[in-house]
């Protein structure tokens, strides 16, 4: 098996929130609640759930944008060659960390500065991590544009971003992204906002740019259809928790748990004759199931890297 | 034959912007039997919202319809003046809107909000009996009876789309359009609210126009369908015909460019470019910068283009149609 280049061991994110009178009365949120996974270089991995299930929140703890309150991250430092926590970071190796790990947002008309150029947003990461000279900086993105598939450059440097499409958009999103040379891109939704037609192409784009810049990307969407498209292997989660996670075709093929199979049973089908039955599951039942099992909280291995929460794995086998 | 509900005719309707006028619909024709569902697929700015805006004469005040006949039950709906479309309006043809989700009154509770649009059209109901009504709506689309006491933002964004549809059908539409109903929704709640959708229809028998760009959806929901291209439809007919052999060359992109979970997993075809601007209508085959191996016919502006029938009741663009 390859290298790792991310480790995430019990990740948890609670947040406290008070109500009553003064807010006397304090509960805890656990948005992300003890999950672990790991992505060798080069892969990717798609996190998948239902809207607020914790999806996003992961995401931003892993790029350092909320701070976690539990568990560890290791991230592999290429010139100790080995992993590395971020806890031990201190500020300078923090910048520098912060440069190889990015992200894309999901929503291309939100996530870009109208009042900027096409030009000054991508410029933006360079000058703020201080590389090369302006000459040099100014290369960089012009043929980041080409990479993205904006060509002639030219044309989008002193454009705005409302004269851009949503595709185009999503295309500057991921230049300002790739401009850092990451090694690891955390990408929420983003082609939940396109068009189907401009969608593929944009998934394409990234997975070439994988392949070719030796980028992993760990992908978060509610369309288990997309993630097969996009990922080698794929973690379903629930309520904070991760209750699944192999292989992609594994996965799809050999759904374990009652909340992949109902996930995966509830996307439509391209096919009118195709008769899709929706696995029944009742939420509050699997609620409770793992509320109880406070003891039993790992995951165990059924073969071929296939992971399944032990919760209620039994009598499910 | 079946008892046809809807009839729309050669339909054109263009807006009048400060750059030219901007064809929207061009040409469009289909019909709708009692107890049918119809799809209409395509991508962002095809027409397909505008469509829908001209059946219930709601278009924007620039949106001109220059020909065409939308009939409804045996009456014409264009031209009709302002007094005689409101008691066509939700008790004819009713709407689930795409923004089903901003599209309740923040201040006002949910169950008055649809009382509203019954007293409109049965002024002379009870308020018992209109509770009744709201009660027995709510039940059909899988809510509480309590929730008619609530207000819009005490709902969550599923059981919201569930209230719109129960407001779509307070008044006993013979045909409901349903635009994009369930995208903003994630993967799960979208299947119930197409469950909820497809039950109420079959109960009901109502005349349903699915709107979507999400041709899974549309494989699921419908039994005759219709893909739209800058404006016009390319080709019509039943969903299984179109889906086991597309006969235009979008259509066939647009079924290699949806993912799915079932069956081998295939390399998709994504379809570049983008659509032709609709200002000052060209002529000829709009999509011929866009397709795969076009013919110099095809590029040709004075190709004849329309639909004609491929086997019963299939129909597709005659330029794509030739082509092969």
């Amino acid at each position: 098996m390859s290298k790792n280049l991310i480790e995430v061991t019990n990740l948890e994110k609670y947040f406290e929130i008070s109500s009553g009178m003064f807010g006397r009365n304090k509960a805890t949120v656990k948005a992300v609640d003890g999950i672990s996974f790991s992505i060798p270089f080069g892969e990717s991995l798609g996190l998948v759930g239902q809207s607020g299930c914790g999806k996003t929140t992961t995401a931003r703890a892993l790029s350092l944008l909320d701070p976690k309150t539990g568990g560890d991250v290791n991230f592999y430092n290429q010139e100790t060659e080995s992993m590395q926590s971020i806890d031990e970071l201190d500020d300078v190796e923090l910048k520098k960390f912060r440069r190889n790990i990015q992200m894309i947002f999901q929503d291309p008309y939100e996530s870009l500065n109208p009042r900027w150029t096409i030009k000054d947003i991508i410029l933006e990461p360079l000058n703020i991590h201080n590389i090369g000279e302006l000459k040099d900086r100014e290369e960089a993105v012009v043929e980041i544009l080409k990479t993205v598939g904006l060509t002639p450059p030219e044309n989008y440097l002193p454009r705005y971003p409302h004269e851009l499409s949503g595709g185009q958009r999503q295309r500057v999103s991921i230049a300002r992204t790739l401009i850092m040379k990451p090694k690891f891109v955390i990408c929420d939704e983003p082609t939940s906002m396109l068009d189907v037609s401009i969608r593929i192409s944009i998934m394409d784009l990234m997975l070439n740019l994988a392949k070719d810049l030796e980028v992993s990307y760990l992908y978060i969407t509610h369309d288990l259809a997309v993630a097969r498209y996009m990922c080698n292997r794929i973690a379903v989660m629930f309520n904070g928790k991760i209750v699944e996670i192999a292989e992609t075709e594994e996965l799809l093929k050999n759904p374990i748990h009652p909340y992949t199979k109902r996930l995966i049973s509830s996307i439509p089908v391209p096919d009118p004759t195709y008769d899709r039955v929706v696995y029944d599951l009742d939420y509050d039942e699997l609620d409770s199931i793992i509320a109880k099992d406070t003891e039993n909280i790992g995951m165990i291995d059924i073969g071929n890297e296939h992971f399944v929460a032990t919760h209620d794995v039994k009598g499910l086998l | 034959m079946s008892q046809i509900v809807l009839k729309v005719d050669n339909l054109n309707m263009h807006y009048e912007t400060s750059e030219g006028n901007v064809t929207a619909v061009k040409d469009v024709s289909f019909s709708i039997n009692k107890g049918e569902s119809f799809g209409l697929v395509g991508e962002s700015g095809c027409g397909k919202t505008s469509v829908a805006m001209s059946l219930l004469q709601l278009q924007a005040d620039n949106a001109k319809i220059s020909s065409g006949s939308i009939v409804l039950d045996g009456q014409d709906l264009v031209g009709l003046s302002e007094n005689e479309l409101r008691k066509v309006r939700w008790d004819g043809i009713s709407i689930v809107f795409q923004g089903a989700m901003n599209a309740w009154n923040p201040v006002v509770k949910v169950g008055e909000q649809i009382r509203e649009a019954i007293r409109e059209h049965y002024p002379n109901n009870s308020k018992l009996e209109n509770t009744d009504k709201i009660a027995s709506l709510f039940e059909m689309v899988g809510l509480e009876k309590s929730t008619m006491d609530r207000f819009p933002h005490e709902l969550s964004g599923g059981m919201k789309q569930r209230a719109v549809i129960a407001l779509a059908l307070s008044c006993d539409p013979k045909v409901v359009i349903a635009d994009e109903p369930t995208t903003a929704l994630d993967v799960v709640i979208q299947d119930q609210i197409l469950k909820e959708i497809k039950k109420v229809q079959e109960l009901l028998g109502l005349s349903l126009i699915y709107i979507s760009h999400d041709i899974a959806v549309i494989a699921e929901m419908t039994d005759n369908m219709a893909v739209m291209y800058a404006g016009r439809i390319v080709e019509k007919g039943p969903t299984n015909k179109i889906f086991s052999s597309p006969k235009h060359a979008y259509t066939r992109l647009l079924l290699e460019s949806t993912p799915s979970v079932v069956g081998e997993k295939k390399k998709l075809r994504s379809l570049d470019g983008e659509p032709p601007s609709l200002i000052d209508y060209v002529e000829g085959c709009t999509f011929s910068p866009r397709c795969p191996d076009p013919t110099e016919e095809c590029k040709n502006s004075s190709i004849p283009m329309g639909l004609i029938e491929v086997e019963p009741g299939h129909f597709a663009d005659q330029c794509c149609v030739n082509c092969k």
